[in-house]
């Protein structure tokens, strides 16, 4: 067990090591980057201070070097001009676009974009599931055609859509305004009680909004799963045996048909921040979706580079998750060999 | 007379359909009397299982009982319930079913759920019927294990199923029926799964729990060589309805019924004359067989196909968080030769090694060491080494037929593109000539030629394996590789594909490799056999040999273990109940082979030879 972990995480660690060469790469291979293009910008208008400015960051951050020194010293392990500071030593680097340290503009969109990607998550599971047994159980009645029908008008509703129409209906009839992860008053308040109501508040919508075409896609998958199940001679067994139908069910069908979806967790949380860039938009949240998508429009490097590699680090971790998940949830993982 | 536990009246099941209605039992009637055993003999779609589903109300969401009576006479409470007039969910049915009435499957695997441990899912049957503790339920469940014959029921309870043989599976689940005292056992094709030794020690388990408990047993199975050993009364059933009944003795000595007879004579058996043929329930004709004649080839000199001492070792991790390793000597200097256009016969035990034998004869797998030596007429050549044109050459000669003609027929193919695969793979002919050819195939193998645009799912299994051999025969091949070809088919159609068999040797002058646990089978269909075990060739004979002077304690122990439908000869329960046969260090000297040991082969008769152990080998040195 041991073993096996230490060897798991040093795949990680290549791993992750891996995605941060292709991560800073990829950001650097358009030509230029966001101070050159600011400089040229301020010389055109003039603006000899801001320029001289710009070039001093330049030098600061060593943008004038080759890009494989930059991303040596991005990661921490080649001194720069502040010596060895990187992602290694916990520094994030500075964000030009918001002329702040990375840490500053992300910090609390980081754990709001977990927040709200975790309560979708949870959402999905709590909607799906249900609907799925019922429809799966009862294949073909009436009530598993509505779902179906649901599912997939779920499926179709291009999210930001849904988003725009709740945001406008919800101000309109409740005079609710859904935008914002709290109510604006509460902006840089320390997290006081109130504070805490009015975010989860706001959440009911992002979530729903997030969730729903992932609830969909869940409720055909499990049903499919779970109709395969249904089939087994096990699950025959089980009801020979007396135990009351809706009993044998959870515990043998329902439980084989988990094991896809918890191989599935380490996927599911970059797929939802990607997912809900749109989304975030649109409501207005203050996530990192928005963030990374000026910060990949406008070059900031250090800043996108963190983002990236910020969902890397929870799909690598979620991966390890799910894996150990699975042998502690399926005997046959945990022994291997036969069977 | 004392009122039978069981009284079926004028069962009928229907099932619903998108195709229209069907009915699956038709007016059936039959009784258990108290601590007998029924048997309830078919073919598959006889409805020999929808009534074992009818008497537990455990059948599909499309059928349903549609009438007639189910009186169950339970001693233990009086009066008799009629079952058919339960409702499936009700409190009454929930405490007969597994209660009262238990019930146990084919498929020891899949009949036990994989993620919970067999503990678990036998104390469960008896936590839901009786007012008991859990610890109490835990004590009871390790004595039942003790009961069915597991080595550490202490240790069984933690175990998952996956890590049981198929026969401890099987007792797993016979402890989990057993564990609250029913008064009927329901058995579903019990034995059909497994291996013939541990067939025979299941049933003596059975038939040894009944005299202890009294209970009553409804035996399901096709196997009429199983029912002569146990049974007490017979039920054949065809097509819903009772064909004919009555007790063993009156079916075995007198069966009356036409299909009966049929079924009687479609079965292989060890008493048969030489030339005797196997009569199918339904013949089939092929009509250009007669016309086939074998390709005109150079015949090698010695055999077709030779193996030569071949080993082959697996490396098995023993788990994720491990980093255990075991090696398994699959095959461990194994050497055959096959003559041209004659029969080997392999047979075994599952896991002795014999697939991993064709696979390496195939090429889908290399040997650790050894050679396949395959000589088309130009001397032997091994097949490992073969490359390019020859490698093509030989894989045009050695065609591969299936266990499972389900699987091994593409669903999404139509049976013109299956047979014609092979020939568009190696560029033969034009698309005219292509569809001649399988035309020509269908004849062989007597389909019809109009099915060719069908899919494989509007076939039956028997013609499934037939369009199986069908495509083996479409590049002309010289030998064909039959791994266990008949054992997913239903005793009515096994006949006729081991007819089609035998014709088409004869007629296209083809040599077969056999691989089969079915000695029978074996029998009917080879000349040369070889018994594997633990990956050693035992003994080797010619057939009439073999069966009239089996030498090696493990072919005796396979011989003594197969149940032939012929009561006059029982099987000796007491000899099988030993059990250690396929161990080579429990052999009696002087087979014994100690670890690591190979030992040598010995002649004794011509052509028949057996492996001796090493302390022979030593003497003779």
């Amino acid at each position: 067990m041991i073993r096996f972990l230490l060897r798991r995480l040093l795949t990680m660690a290549v791993t992750l090591l891996i995605i941060s060469a292709l991560v800073f790469f990829i950001i650097k291979l358009p030509p230029g980057d966001f101070l050159s293009n600011q400089i040229a910008l301020l010389r055109e208008q003039g603006d000899a201070d801001a320029a001289a400015k710009a070039e001093f960051l330049i030098r600061q951050y060593g943008l004038d070097k080759p890009a494989w020194q930059q991303y040596l010293v991005w990661l921490g392990v080649m001194p720069g001009p502040n010596g060895f500071s990187g992602l290694l030593q916990g520094d994030w680097g500075w964000s030009f676009e918001f002329d702040r340290p990375v840490f500053e503009v992300v910090g609390d969109a980081l754990w709001l974009t977990i927040l709200v990607n975790l309560g979708a998550v949870v959402f999905i599971h709590v909607v799906a599931i249900p609907i799925a047994i019922y429809s799966a159980t009862r294949q073909y009645s009436v009530g598993d055609y509505i779902a179906t029908f649901f599912g997939y008008i779920g499926l179709a509703t291009p999210s930001f859509l849904l988003a725009l129409i709740l945001l406008y209906y919800l101000n309109r009839w409740f005079g609710v305004s859904i935008g914002g992860l709290y109510d604006a008053q509460y902006a840089g308040e320390p997290w006081t009680w109130p504070k805490i109501r009015s975010l989860l508040s706001h959440l009911i919508v992002p979530t729903v909004v997030i969730g729903l075409a992932g609830t969909a896609a869940m409720i055909r998958r499990m049903r499919a799963n779970l109709l395969d199940e249904l089939g087994k001679q096990y699950y025959v067994t089980a009801k020979a045996k007396g135990l009351n139908p809706r009993k044998a069910l959870l515990k043998y069908p329902f439980r084989m048909s988990l094991n896809p979806f918890i191989a599935d967790i380490g996927n599911l949380l970059p797929h939802l921040i990607s997912g809900s860039v749109l989304v975030s938009l649109v409501l207005s949240l203050p996530t990192v979706g928005p963030i990374l998508l000026s910060a990949l429009k406008s070059q900031d490097q250090f800043l996108a580079g963190f983002i990236l590699m910020f969902v890397a680090v929870l799909t690598v971790v979620g991966m390890l998750v799910s894996d150990l998940l699975l042998a502690w949830l399926d005997p046959r993982i945990r022994m291997g060999g036969a069977g | 007379m004392e009122a039978p536990l069981l009284s079926i009246r004028q069962l009928t099941v229907d099932f619903n359909t998108d195709t229209g209605d069907f009915r699956a039992v038709d007016g059936l009637t039959f009784e258990i009397p108290k601590g007998k055993t029924v048997a309830l003999v078919g073919e598959s779609g006889s409805g020999k299982s929808v009534t074992a589903q009818a008497i537990l109300q455990i059948l599909p969401k499309k059928a349903h009982i549609a009438g007639g009576s189910i009186h169950f006479n339970d001693p233990a409470q009086n009066p008799a319930v009629d079952i058919a007039g339960l409702g499936a969910e009700s409190s009454a049915m929930h405490a007969l079913r597994g209660g009262r009435i238990a019930m146990i499957f084919q498929e020891p695997m899949t009949s036990l759920s994989p993620l919970h441990t067999i503990g678990d899912q036998i104390s469960e049957a008896l936590l839901i019927h009786a007012d008991v503790s859990p610890a109490e339920a835990r004590a009871r469940t390790v004595e039942v294990l003790a009961r069915v014959g597991f080595p550490d029921p202490k240790r069984a309870l933690t175990t998952y199923p996956f890590e049981l043989s198929g026969g401890l599976r099987q007792r797993a689940m016979i402890a989990m029926a057993l564990i609250t005292r029913p008064a009927l056992l329901i058995a579903d094709e019990p034995t059909t799964a497994l291996d013939v030794t541990t067939q025979a020690q299941i049933l003596d388990l059975i038939r040894e729990l009944q005299a202890e408990t009294g209970m009553s047993v409804l035996l399901i199975t096709h196997d009429l060589g199983v029912v002569a050993n146990v049974a007490d009364e017979v039920i054949v059933m065809y097509r819903g309805r009772v064909m004919e009944a009555g007790s063993r003795e009156e079916i075995f000595r007198k069966a009356e019924h036409p299909y009966l007879k049929a079924l009687m004579r479609a079965v292989p058996r060890f008493a048969m004359e030489e030339d005797e043929r196997l009569t199918p329930i339904r013949e089939v004709k092929s009509a250009t067989l007669a016309r086939a004649h074998s390709p005109e080839r150079v015949q090698p000199a010695g055999p077709i196909l030779k193996a030569e001492n071949l080993t082959k070792c697996f490396t098995l991790r023993s788990g994720w968080f491990s980093g255990k390793t075991r090696t398994i000597h699959a095959v461990n200097g194994v050497s055959l030769a096959l003559p041209t256009g004659k029969t080997l016969g392999l047979v075994g035990e599952s896991g002795c090694g014999k697939t991993t034998v064709s696979k390496i004869i195939m090429r889908a797998t290399r040997p650790d060491t050894g050679r396949v030596l395959f000589d088309d007429g130009t001397g032997p050549k091994d097949v490992h080494d073969l490359q390019g044109n020859a490698l093509t050459a030989y894989r045009h000669s050695v065609q591969f037929i299936f266990q499972d003609p389900f699987s091994s027929l593409n669903p999404r193919m139509t049976v013109y593109e299956i047979l014609t695969e092979p020939l568009r793979i190696h560029n033969i002919g034009s698309s005219d000539e292509r569809y001649h050819r399988a035309k020509q195939l269908l004849d062989m193998v007597g389909l019809d030629q109009r099915s060719m645009r069908r899919y494989p799912h509007s076939f039956s299994g028997g013609q499934r394996q037939r369009l199986g051999i069908a495509r083996a025969l479409a590049l002309e091949p010289r030998v064909l590789l039959c791994d266990e070809p008949v054992s997913a088919l239903d005793v009515s159609v096994q006949a006729q594909v081991l007819n089609l068999l035998k014709d088409l040797q004869s007629a296209l002058g083809l040599s077969y490799l056999f691989v089969s646990h079915n000695l029978a089978v074996v029998d009917y269909i080879a000349d040369t056999i070889a018994v594997m075990c633990r990956g050693y060739i035992v003994e080797e004979a010619p057939k009439s040999s073999l069966f009239r002077n089996p030498v090696h304690p493990y072919t005796q122990a396979l011989l003594a273990a197969v149940p032939d439908p012929d009561i006059d000869r029982p099987l000796d329960f007491a000899k099988l109940r030993t059990g250690r046969f396929s161990d080579p260090a429990a052999w009696p000297e002087p087979f014994r082979l100690r670890h690591g040991e190979a030992g040598i082969m010995k002649e004794i008769e011509p052509g028949h030879r057996v492996r001796l152990g090493g302390q022979q080998a030593r003497e003779a040195a």
